[in-house]
C-alpha cells in the first residue's frame, strides 16, 4: 500500500543567536534525522516527554514550522519545500488539533463563522449551503446549531476541543495532526473525546498523527506507535506489540511509569528513569539515552545506534527481549 | 557587557545616519534660494551662478551630503545663513544655558516624582493618590507655553518676585546669583511638565513591585512597613523609573523650545524659532544633529543602565 | 507596552471571556472609574462646541469690530476682543475645530501607519522586521517637536500640513506595540490554525491577529490625540501653525507674547489657554479610564 504521509530524514533545527548580530553559537536539535510512513486511514501514536521534539514534528509534517533538512511526501508529492503559496491548496488535505482548546479559537470569532470562513476561502459554496455545512458539522461533533452565534468563551474545555475538530474537519482533510488534543481536558472528557475522534475516523477514512505525552493516552487509538527521545524515533512497532514487547529501555521506562494492577508484573523489576531529559542543544553522544540508561555500556557512548526492524524498529546496541 | 554595549552603540550609529539624511532631504525641499541671502539683490545670473557653484549648490544632493559629513567629522557645521557666523560658534554659545535649564528641570522633575509617585503608590486610592494623579494629569495636560505665560503673569506681574524673561538683568553683574533668580521660573515650568509624567510612571512601577510576594514575604518576616517599602520596594522599583530618563529627554528637547522662547532664555530652543524664522538652514541642521545625538545617546545610556542595574537582562539579543 | 504586559491581557481578554464578553466588560469597568467618565462627558461637549459653533458663536470669528479692539468683556463682547477687534468668544468656539480636527486626523494617520508597520514587522519577522525596526528607531530618535518645526516652516504653515505632519512623524509608537502584540498573537494557536487552514496572509493579520491588538491601540490613540492638540497649539503659540485669521486656541495666545497683552488683557489669552487644558485633560482622563478598563493589572 502506498503511504499517504512519508517523511524521510526529517530536521529542525532552531538556531541559537549569540553575539555580535547573527553569528550563530549552535543549535537546539528539536527533531533530528526522522523517518517514518503513514498509511491511509492508520492512526500513528507518537509518544515522548516534553522537549522530546514530538509537537514540533506534528507541525513540521504539514509545514506549520519550516523543516531545516529532509523531505517530507504527502500523497508522493514532495511537499517540504513548496512555497507558502502553493502550501495554500494542499492545506485543505491535511489539518490540525491543538492542545489548548482555549488558545485555538480566536476569542472574537463567533462559531458559525468560526467554521464558515475556511470553507468560504477554499470552496465556492453559496451562502445557504455553507450555512447547512456548519450545521452539519456542529451535529457531527455533538454540539447543536443554536451554537452556531456564540462566542468561544461561552463554551466548556471540552466543547471548544468539539469545535476545534469540526474546525479541522471543514475542509475534508485526509491526514490530521492530533496534537495532544486531551491532555488538557478532564479525564471524565478526555474519553469523550477520543471516542468522537475514533467515530470519526471510521466515517471520513481519517489518517491520524497522533501526538500523546504518554503510552497509556494513544493505547486506545493507535495502529501503531513511536516512541521519540531528544528529537528522534527510538522505537516504532504495532501497539500490541510495544505493550507486550518492548524492545528499547526507554520504552520500557515510560510503560513502567504507570502502576501496574497485575502483581506479578508489579513485582518485577522496574526501570526508573532517573534526572532530567538532556538539553537538545546538547545531544550526548552515541546513543542519546546512555545517561539515563541503566544497561549503558562503552558502546553506547560511542556509536550512535540506527532504528532498525521490519515491523518493530528499534534503535538500540542491546535491544530488550 | 563589553560586547552589549559596543553593539548597541553600533546599532546606534546607522539611525544616527539616518536622521542626518532626513534632516538633510527636507531642507532641500525647502522653498527659498539659500544664494539669495549671501547676494545682494542686485546681483545678476551670473553672479549668482557662480555663487551657487561656489557653496557647490550645483552638485548632486548626495555630494552635498557627503560634503556636508565630511565637514561634520572635522568639526564644521557650516556658516549660517543669517549671521554669517560659523554654525558651530553660534550654537557652543548656546549650549550652556539650554544644558543648564534641562539639567536643572530635569532635577526639579525627580525631586517632585519620586516621592509624590511613592506616597501615592503606597497610599493607593486615598485622598492623597487622587490629589496626586490629579495634578500629574494637570502637568501633562497643560502645555509649557501656557504654563510659562501664567507664571510669568502670576510671579513676574502681579507679583513680582521673579524676572519675566532673559539669563541675567541688563546692565547687571550676570553673577551666579542673578542667573539663578533668572532660571527659576523657566526650570519650573519645564521641570512641573515633565514631572507629571514621572509621578504617573513612578506610581505604576511602584504599585507593580507592592503587589509582589517578596514584598509580602518581607512583611511576613515582621520588617517595618518603612523598610519595607524604601529598601525592599524602592530597590526594585528603581528599575523601571531609570528608563524613563531616556524616554523624558526628547519630551524635555521639545519643552525648552517653547520655554526657551516665551522665558527669552538665549539657548538652543530659542535659536531654533530664530532659525526657522529666518530659514537659516545650516543652523538648523546642525542643531537637530545635535538634539538627535542626544536623544540616542540617553537612549543607549538608558540601555546600559538598564543592564547594569537589572542582572536579568540577557545581553544577547 | 512590553510584550509580557501584552501577552498577560491576552491571556486575561480570555479568562475575562469565561464570564461576560470581553468588550462589555470593559464597557463596565470604565463606567467605574468616574473622572474617565467625567472626561468622556466634557469632551463630547467639546465636540458638541466645535460641531454647533456657527449656531453658538455671537457673531463671525472673523469679523472685525470697527469700534471696538482690545476692548475688555462687555454686553456685546461677552469675552472681549482681540487686537484687530474679533470677538474672543466666537473665536475660541470655531477654534475648537481646529483642535479636534489635528487630533482626530493626525491619530487616524499615524494609527493607519503605525499598525500597517507594525503588523507586517511582526508577522513576517526576519529581515523585513529589522529593517522596519530600524526605521522606527530612526523616527524615534528625532526631537519630535523641533523636526514638526523645521518640517511645517518648509511644507509652510496650515492645518493641513500640520496633521499630515503629525500624522507622518507620530506611529513609531504605534508601531512598537502592534509589533508587540502581533508577535505574542502570532504564536497563539488560533492563528496557527489560521496558517494550517491555508488562509493568505493579509487575512491572517487583519482578520484574525489585529482584532485582537486592538485595546493597546486605542489606549495610545487617545492620548495620542491630546498630544496632538498641544502640539498643533504650541506651534500655532510660535506662529508655525494655524495661520490667523483662522482662530485656532494656540495662535489665540499668540499676542501674550507681549508683555502689555499678558499685564493688562488677560482675556485675550487666558480662556483660550484654559481651553487647551480642558480639553487635554478630558481626552487624558478618557485615556487613564480606558487603560486601566483594558489593563489586567488594575483588575480585581
Amino acid at each position: 500500500m502506498q503511504p499517504l504521509l512519508k517523511v524521510e530524514g526529517l530536521k529542525k533545527y532552531y538556531p541559537i543567536r549569540k553575539g555580535f548580530f547573527t553569528s550563530r553559537k549552535g543549535y537546539v536539535k528539536a527533531v533530528d534525522h526522522l523517518s517514518f510512513q503513514v498509511f491511509p486511514g492508520e492512526t500513528l501514536g507518537i509518544v515522548g516527554e516534553s522537549g522530546s521534539g514530538k509537537s514540533t514534528m506534528g507541525r513540521t509534517v504539514i509545514r506549520l514550522e519550516e523543516p531545516t533538512e529532509g523531505r517530507i511526501l504527502f500523497n508522493n508529492q514532495d511537499i517540504s519545500r513548496s512555497s507558502m503559496a502553493e502550501l495554500r491548496g494542499l492545506r485543505k488535505e491535511m489539518q490540525i488539533i491543538f492542545q489548548d482548546p482555549y488558545s485555538s479559537l480566536n476569542p472574537r470569532k463567533r462559531i458559525g463563522d468560526l467554521l464558515a470562513e475556511p470553507m468560504q476561502v477554499h470552496f465556492s459554496f453559496d451562502d445557504s449551503t455553507t450555512k447547512q455545512k456548519v450545521n452539519d458539522l456542529l451535529e457531527i461533533v455533538g454540539l447543536s446549531q443554536q451554537h452556531r452565534n456564540r462566542y468561544p468563551h461561552e463554551f466548556s474545555g471540552g466543547q471548544r476541543q468539539r469545535i476545534g475538530i469540526a474546525r479541522a474537519l471543514t475542509l475534508q482533510p485526509k491526514l490530521i495532526v492530533c496534537d495532544e488534543p486531551v491532555s488538557a481536558l478532564d479525564v471524565s472528557i478526555q474519553s469523550q473525546i477520543l471516542n468522537l475522534l475514533k467515530e470519526l475516523q471510521g466515517e471520513f477514512q481519517l489518517t491520524y498523527l497522533f501526538i500523546a505525552h504518554g503510552l497509556a493516552a494513544v493505547k486506545y487509538v493507535s495502529d501503531r506507535i513511536a516512541v521519540m527521545y531528544l528529537g528522534q524515533i527510538v522505537e516504532l512497532a504495532p501497539t500490541q506489540e510495544i505493550f507486550k514487547q518492548p524492545k528499547h529501555p526507554y520504552t520500557q521506562a515510560l510503560l513502567d511509569a504507570y502502576p501496574a494492577a497485575d502483581p506479578i508484573v508489579r513485582n518485577r523489576e522496574r526501570i526508573v528513569l532517573e534526572g532530567d531529559i538532556p538539553s537538545p542543544a546538547h545531544p550526548p553522544q552515541g546513543c542519546r539515552f546512555h545517561t539515563r540508561c541503566p544497561f549503558a555500556q562503552t558502546r553506547c557512548q560511542e556509536e550512535e545506534p540506527l532504528l532498525n526492524g521490519e515491523h518493530h524498529l528499534v534503535a538500540c546496541h542491546f535491544p530488550l527481549s | 557587557m563589553l560586547q552589549y554595549i559596543a553593539r548597541r552603540i553600533v546599532i546606534a550609529v546607522p539611525v544616527l545616519f539616518g536622521v542626518t539624511i532626513f534632516n538633510f532631504v527636507i531642507m532641500h525641499l525647502a522653498p527659498g534660494n539659500p544664494v539669495d541671502m549671501f547676494v545682494n539683490p542686485f546681483a545678476t545670473e551670473a553672479d549668482i551662478a557662480i555663487k551657487k557653484a561656489q557653496l557647490g549648490l550645483n552638485d548632486p544632493i548626495w555630494v552635498q551630503y557627503i560634503h556636508w559629513l565630511q565637514n561634520l567629522l572635522q568639526g564644521n557645521l557650516g556658516y549660517s545663513f543669517s549671521t554669517y557666523e560659523p554654525v558651530t560658534q553660534m550654537i557652543s554659545v548656546r549650549f550652556g544655558p539650554t544644558f543648564l535649564l534641562m539639567g536643572s528641570s530635569l532635577l526639579i522633575a525627580y525631586l517632585l516624582a519620586i516621592p509624590i509617585g511613592i506616597i501615592s503608590a503606597t497610599r493607593q486610592y486615598s485622598t492623597i493618590d487622587y490629589t496626586a494623579t490629579t495634578f500629574s494629569f494637570l502637568g501633562v495636560s497643560i502645555p509649557h507655553f501656557f504654563m510659562g505665560l501664567g507664571a510669568i503673569y502670576l510671579f513676574a506681574v502681579v507679583w513680582p518676585v521673579f524676572p519675566t524673561g532673559g539669563m541675567n538683568q541688563l546692565g547687571g553683574d550676570g553673577g551666579l546669583s542673578d542667573t539663578l533668580r533668572h532660571l527659576i521660573l523657566p526650570a519650573l515650568v519645564l521641570g512641573t511638565g515633565v514631572a507629571g509624567n514621572m509621578v504617573r510612571y513612578v506610581r505604576s512601577s511602584m504599585l507593580e513591585v507592592l503587589g509582589q510576594d517578596y514584598l509580602r514575604t518581607a512583611r511576613a518576616k515582621g520588617l517595618r512597613e518603612f523598610i519595607v517599602t524604601n529598601k525592599h520596594a524602592l530597590r526594585n522599583a528603581m528599575i523601571p523609573i531609570i528608563t524613563i530618563i531616556g524616554l523624558d529627554i526628547p519630551l524635555l528637547v521639545g519643552g525648552a523650545v517653547v520655554t526657551e522662547q516665551i522665558f527669552q532664555w538665549p539657548g538652543l530652543g530659542q535659536l531654533t524659532i530664530q532659525s526657522i524664522n529666518s530659514r537659516d538652514y545650516p543652523t538648523l541642521m546642525a542643531i537637530n544633529f545635535i538634539a538627535a545625538a542626544v536623544v540616542l545617546l540617553s537612549n543607549l545610556l538608558t540601555d546600559i543602565m538598564y543592564s547594569v542595574v537589572d542582572p536579568r537582562i540577557k545581553y544577547n539579543k | 507596552m512590553n510584550t509580557a504586559k501584552v501577552s498577560e491581557s491576552i491571556h486575561f481578554q480570555q479568562k475575562l471571556g469565561e464570564e461576560t464578553g470581553y468588550l462589555k466588560m470593559i464597557w463596565q469597568r470604565f463606567f467605574k472609574h468616574h473622572m474617565a467618565v467625567t472626561g468622556t462627558v466634557v469632551f463630547l461637549l467639546i465636540v458638541l462646541m466645535a460641531v454647533l459653533a456657527p449656531w453658538l458663536a455671537p457673531m463671525d470669528p472673523n469679523r472685525v469690530d470697527p469700534v471696538s479692539f482690545q476692548s475688555a468683556p462687555s454686553a456685546a463682547h461677552i469675552l472681549g476682543t482681540d487686537d484687530v477687534g474679533r470677538d474672543v468668544l466666537s473665536r475660541l468656539l470655531y477654534a475648537a475645530r481646529v483642535s479636534l480636527s489635528v487630533g482626530l486626523g493626525a491619530v487616524a494617520i499615524y494609527v493607519m501607519i503605525g499598525t500597517l508597520i507594525g503588523a507586517v514587522a511582526g508577522f513576517f519577522g526576519g529581515w523585513i522586521d529589522g529593517l522596519l525596526m530600524r526605521i522606527t528607531d530612526i523616527f524615534m530618535s528625532f526631537p519630535y517637536l523641533m523636526v514638526i518645526l523645521v518640517l511645517v516652516s518648509v511644507m509652510g504653515p496650515s492645518l493641513t500640513n500640520i496633521i499630515v505632519v503629525l500624522g507622518v512623524l507620530g506611529w513609531p509608537q504605534v508601531a512598537r506595540i502592534v509589533r508587540g502584540s502581533v508577535l505574542q498573537i502570532k504564536q497563539m494557536d488560533y492563528v496557527k490554525a489560521a496558517v494550517a487552514l491555508g488562509y493568505s496572509a493579509p487575512r491572517i493579520v487583519f482578520s484574525h491577529i489585529l482584532p485582537n491588538a486592538f485595546a493597546p491601540i486605542l489606549v495610545n490613540a487617545t492620548f495620542g490625540m491630546a498630544n496632538a492638540i498641544i502640539t498643533e497649539s504650541s506651534l500655532s503659540f510660535l506662529g508655525m501653525g494655524v495661520q490667523p485669521p483662522t482662530a485656532s486656541w494656540g495662535n489665540m495666545l499668540t499676542q501674550a507674547q507681549s508683555l502689555t497683552v499678558l499685564s493688562s488683557q488677560p482675556w485675550m489669552w487666558l480662556p483660550s489657554g484654559f481651553m487647551i487644558v480642558i480639553a487635554v485633560l478630558s481626552i487624558n482622563f478618557m485615556g487613564d479610564g480606558l487603560r486601566d478598563a483594558v489593563d489586567p493589572k488594575s483588575f480585581r
